[in-house]
């Protein structure tokens, strides 16, 4: 393929010029369109992808080996860090899972605090996979619109709680902070203002003939193999599977709100994208039912100044934007834990990119690591 | 109402307490590992009690770290589970079944080590649990068998979730399950990298967050915290101690 290479006149009877050059291509871990340090090793045959291997852990920290070193309050911001743009989904996803092992609940009040924070992140998250997703295909107008709207959401956060990205929302048990006056108005009216801007969005893109080429049929995976692969949320929802924890096996009250699972057909790039639109206003729905409905009450559940579980084990899952976020926690009765293992979402779903992009075009590669919209701090933890 | 039951956080702007700065840094000296000494303010939640915590922390022993009994009175523990499914695989494998039970509405079985992999794929055929979610191990030093294989199955069928569990000894193999779930792969990988648990039949068992050369097993609970491979920080980054 280099130049300083000609293929010699002789070969070409038996050979044709691709398949005498297998070419393995390093992409990452420094690379805008990974998302963070994932590193691919890709083997290509010209253009087309032959097999590719993903090499992560450049950002392991070691969280797991922390939350045994520390006590479950103290564990609590640090689950923030690992799917930091959703970082109020992993804070309720930890905190349940030690309610769980405490056997209390939080109460109503904070339950309906904790669904209206988590899907306003939920957005939050879909807007950000949107924007960048976009434009690693080439569309650099959607990553304005969205993150110019996701700063709604992260004001409420700030004002809320005083942080934007991880912003260590809740307490075990239940919530820190009372909502602020007028957080219920506020959110409303980001409902109102953010419905018509999905329709932006769409306009932008679902019609869009260079957007369609780029993602219709590209990527696809069949639901028994996101099945097999254990691959979950949007991915698995967009190959036909209606599938969603908060109605299979709902928590944190979502089996108190009216929503519809969003699904897709094709199990391709274009499917996926319409799901998570789709999921948004879906979220918008929940939002608008939760703000509301807000019981009054306590915010806080009876629970001792020193969390000491007793022993026993639990794993508790909650649906993230990016699939089943699970936490198995074992207690030892002490005040840290035993041991707690966080199975990511992302790390799950990443391992079918060999799958979706085997056959496809090199430039299909991003589009598919988009479209699988991984977090890399959550995938090396 | 906020206030009385916040486990180390600091005070709320607008209820601040004078109590309430206390036990925020009271819960500090937990840190060391293991501590499991603050034994001070039992469940009864009552801020006054926490003056008579600071004594106890430089007690700490350095060792026995794990309580065997919690001081709670009515400590709420595994019940067995019962069910057509455990009646059932009771019948096929007998004593190689060694618990069902069912913890906080969670249901798992503890089973022995030879019959793991044969177990699965009859879960996964006759019960239709066609989903692997999970594949980890916890590490207990002083047992015999020192890990725990504990695999999370869940059935989109039936939309039921249940753990395996089964002990595994240092060094000893275990048959991987990726014949039955690709997605065991990582998931082995991972515990294979962070415990040393070695999969019999794996595709491709090596490393998979950790560097390749790296030696020793970060989630073992021999394994300090601050612990690395020293050699290999040397060598591939340059620098004394990444400490």
């Amino acid at each position: 393929m280099s130049p300083t290479n000609p293929i010699p006149a002789f070969d070409l009877k038996e050979k044709t010029y691709l398949d005498s050059n297998e070419l393995i291509i390093n992409m990452g871990p420094q690379h805008p369109a990974t998302h963070g340090v994932l590193r691919v090793i890709l083997k290509l045959d010209g253009e087309k992808v032959l097999g590719l291997e993903c090499v992560i852990g450049y950002l392991h920290r070691g969280v797991e080996k922390i939350a045994e070193n520390r006590t479950y309050a103290m564990f609590n911001p640090y689950v923030d860090r690992m799917d930091y743009v959703a970082a109020v989904s992993n804070g309720l996803g930890y905190c349940e899972a030690v309610e769980k092992l405490l056997h209390t609940e939080a109460p109503p009040r904070a339950k309906y605090i904790r669904v209206i924070l988590t899907e306003l992140n939920r957005i939050a998250s879909h807007q950000l996979w949107l924007g960048t997703h976009a434009l690693d295909i080439g569309a650099l107008t959607p990553l304005f619109y969205t993150f110019r709207d996701r700063e709604e959401i992260l004001k409420i956060y700030e004002k809320y709680c005083g942080a934007r990205l991880t912003t260590h929302a809740f307490r075990i048990g239940g919530l820190q902070y009372e909502a602020y006056d007028g957080f219920q108005k506020e959110v409303k009216a980001f409902c109102d203002f953010f419905e018509p801007k999905i329709d932006e969005y769409e306009e932008l893109l679902t019609t869009n003939r260079i957007w369609i080429d780029r993602t219709r049929g590209v990527g696809t995976i069949s639901a028994k193999d996101c099945i097999a692969l254990g691959v979950t949320g949007p991915v698995l929802r967009a190959s036909g599977v209606k599938w969603d924890l908060r109605k299979a096996q709902p928590y944190c009250g979502y089996q108190e709100f009216d929503f519809e699972i969003p699904t897709g057909e094709n199990g391709d790039t274009y499917d996926r994208y319409l799901v998570r639109m789709a999921e948004m206003r879906q979220s918008l729905r929940i939002l608008r039912q939760a703000v509301d409905r807000v019981p009054d009450g306590p915010i806080m559940a009876k629970i001792p100044k020193v969390l000491k579980p007793p022993s026993g084990e639990v794993y508790h899952s909650i649906e993230a934007p990016k699939g089943e976020l699970g936490y198995f926690i074992v207690s030892d009765g002490s005040t840290q834990p035993y041991r707690i293992r966080v199975r990511p979402p992302s790390f799950v779903n990443l391992q079918a990119l060999e799958l979706m992009v085997r056959g496809q075009l090199v430039a299909d590669v991003i589009a598919v690591i988009g479209t699988l919209d991984i977090v890399l701090g959550e995938i090396d933890r | 109402m906020p206030e009385e039951s916040n486990p180390g956080v600091p005070p709320q702007p607008e209820a601040a307490k004078p109590a309430e700065t206390a036990p925020a840094e009271e819960t500090k000296p937990a840190v060391t590992p293991l501590s499991a000494e603050v034994k001070a303010a039992p469940p009864p939640a009552a801020a006054p009690a926490v003056p008579a915590k600071p004594a106890t922390p430089p007690a700490a022993s350095p060792a026995a770290p794990k309580p065997a009994v919690s001081p709670k009175p009515a400590t709420p523990a595994p019940a067995p589970w019962d069910s057509e499914l455990v009646t059932r695989l009771k019948a096929h494998y007998g004593s190689a079944i060694q618990e069902a039970l069912t913890y906080a509405g969670q249901n798992y079985f503890v089973v022995e080590k030879g019959i793991v992999r044969e177990l699965l794929e009859r879960l996964r055929d006759d019960d239709k649990f066609d989903y692997c979610v999970d594949v980890t191990a916890v590490h207990y030093p002083k047992r015999e068998k020192a890990f725990d294989l504990i695999y999370v199955l869940y059935s989109f069928p039936n939309n039921v979730r249940i753990r395996i569990k089964t002990q595994v000894a240092d060094g000893e193999k275990v048959p991987s399950v990726v014949a039955l779930w690709p997605t065991a792969n990582w998931l082995e990988r991972e515990v294979y990298d962070m415990f040393g648990i070695q999969f019999e039949g794996h595709p491709d068992l090596k490393r998979i967050l950790m560097p390749d050369g790296w030696k020793g097993f970060p989630l073992r609970k021999d394994y300090g915290i601050t612990q690395q491979d020293k050699e290999w920080v040397q060598i591939n980054v340059g620098i004394e101690s990444a400490q």
